[in-house]
């Protein structure tokens, strides 16, 4: 460590740079791209969630446990080595004309992280008073009707900053794919460093990377915060 | 699907070549799991504690690192080791006491979130009639806050621990022969039943993982009960 000589110039110009680059660009997709399906397959386990009937609950409850309570990698894995054998051919076929190892942790991010999303999502709902629904009902909207324009738009603004934690979660997350080959961040930071030795220059900006990601993140959620959420509680 | 690779497999699965070689599978997870869970509940009490220290000088630079591990993901934290402890004690590090630090560094930065809502939560008025019954600062917060607190954290400390667990498989980017790394190597070697290899270790993860989460479930009802009386 002493003896070590710091070139920084190897990550903020030329090659290796354009290399984190082109890695932070992936990271963001599969961050944007996961944190879009998560909310929405999130919201769908959310609302069977609550339904009134036993075995569509049930199923849901299922799902929240399994994917809760099994590791990501172990996910990504399966998704990546193991789908074949349980997908249609059709969706076999499919995969394998697309990027495959982007898709496969696209799908593991999105089902891993839904089956977070989905309680935030029926915590926030849980927290409108139950007489918003019973006014709606009485107003003679169907339950979705009454879900979709009385109770939902409530719900979300209250769900917003778990959420927000979540993609945070999510970008983290993201990682794991450069075990199956994907070239984010953290992959080409690896990379840099396999080709040059100098990695800790490389890990430092993977490092300043995140955390830019999670700073920047969380100001806004602090604005967001103090400019809606007091707003309405005004 | 044919879970023959499976039973074939199982004891490699459970515990490596242990006791003929190094322990590994699942033995190895929970070894690593235990090991990590201990070390950073110690942590995160130390950070926990420094973070709401009534010295600025204490508490800043605490809070800045807490809040920096938390903006990583753990595979980096896990690099970090891998790369600067070896720099750091000039010789070799075993690769799971690499992932033991990584993992411990890591959770103890979210223990110390779990300690620190758990202090936070008890009234500032036991800690005042602590002081003014005689005790100081650190035995108000020794005898009267933390065992108090404690009983919230509990439930938080066995979610931690079941995210420990899961973290664990990470572990095998550095090559440790735990669980998911010893379901590559089968899969490697027999080739042809990813599906079912995956599907088994998922499996015994969930079931792991899963008891935990209904016990921590049943502490919060059982610990919330016993406060109302």
């Amino acid at each position: 460590m002493l003896h070590y000589n710091f070139d920084w110039s190897v990550v903020t110009s030329g090659k290796y740079f354009e290399w984190l680059v082109s890695g932070l660009k992936v990271t963001l997709e599969l961050s944007a791209i996961g944190i879009v399906g998560a909310f929405l397959l999130g919201l769908v386990i959310a609302v069977l969630k609550m339904s009134h009937y036993r075995p569509l609950r049930w199923m849901a409850s299922a799902y929240l446990e399994f994917f809760r309570n099994t590791p990501l990698l172990v996910q990504i894995f399966f998704w990546y080595f193991g789908s074949y054998k349980i997908l249609p051919m059709a969706v076999n076929d499919w995969l394998n004309n697309t990027n495959f190892e982007f898709a496969a942790a696209v799908i593991a991010l999105i089902i891993y992280t839904s089956a977070f999303i989905a309680e935030d999502i029926r915590s926030g709902i849980l927290s409108i008073p139950k007489e918003q629904m019973e006014a709606a009902r009485s107003a003679g909207f169907s339950y979705l009707r009454s879900m979709q324009y009385i109770i939902l738009p409530q719900a979300v603004r209250i769900t917003v900053p778990p959420l927000v934690n979540q993609f945070l979660n999510l970008a983290k997350n993201s990682s794991l794919a450069m075990t199956i080959g994907v070239m984010e961040v953290t992959y080409q930071a690896r990379q840099v460093e396999s080709y040059t030795f100098k990695g800790f220059e490389a890990f430092t900006a993977a490092t300043v990377v995140y955390l830019g990601l999670s700073v920047t993140i969380t100001t806004l959620m602090d604005l967001y915060n103090k400019k809606v959420l007091n707003a309405h509680r005004a | 699907m044919d879970f023959s690779v499976i039973v074939d497999n199982i004891t490699y699965f459970m515990i490596g070549r242990y006791p003929n070689g190094p322990l590994g599978g699942l033995g190895l997870t929970l070894y690593l799991a235990v090991v990590s869970c201990i070390l950073s509940f110690f942590g995160g009490l130390i950070l926990g504690l420094l973070s709401l220290s009534r010295f600025a000088v204490i508490r800043y630079p605490v809070n800045l690192v807490i809040n920096t591990v938390r903006g990583l993901p753990l595979l980096m934290v896990i690099f970090w080791m891998y790369f600067l402890l070896p720099a750091l004690m000039g010789k070799t590090v075993p690769e799971s006491q690499t992932v033991i630090m990584g993992l411990t560094i890591f959770t103890s930065a979210y223990m110390s979130q779990i300690v620190r809502a758990g202090i936070e939560g008890i009234p500032k008025g036991q800690v005042e009639a602590a002081i003014s019954t005689g005790l100081k600062g650190w035995q108000a917060m020794l005898y009267i806050v933390l065992p108090q607190g404690m009983r919230n954290m509990i439930p938080s400390f066995v979610n931690q621990f079941v995210s420990l667990i899961k973290d664990t498989s990470l572990a095998f980017i550095v090559g440790v022969s735990e669980l998911t790394h010893v379901a590559t190597q089968v899969n490697n070697r027999t080739m042809s039943y990813p599906t079912e290899i995956f599907i088994f270790i998922a499996a015994v993860y969930f079931v792991l993982c899963f008891s935990f989460t209904s016990f921590s479930r049943w502490l919060e009802k059982r610990l919330a009960w016993r406060k109302s009386i």
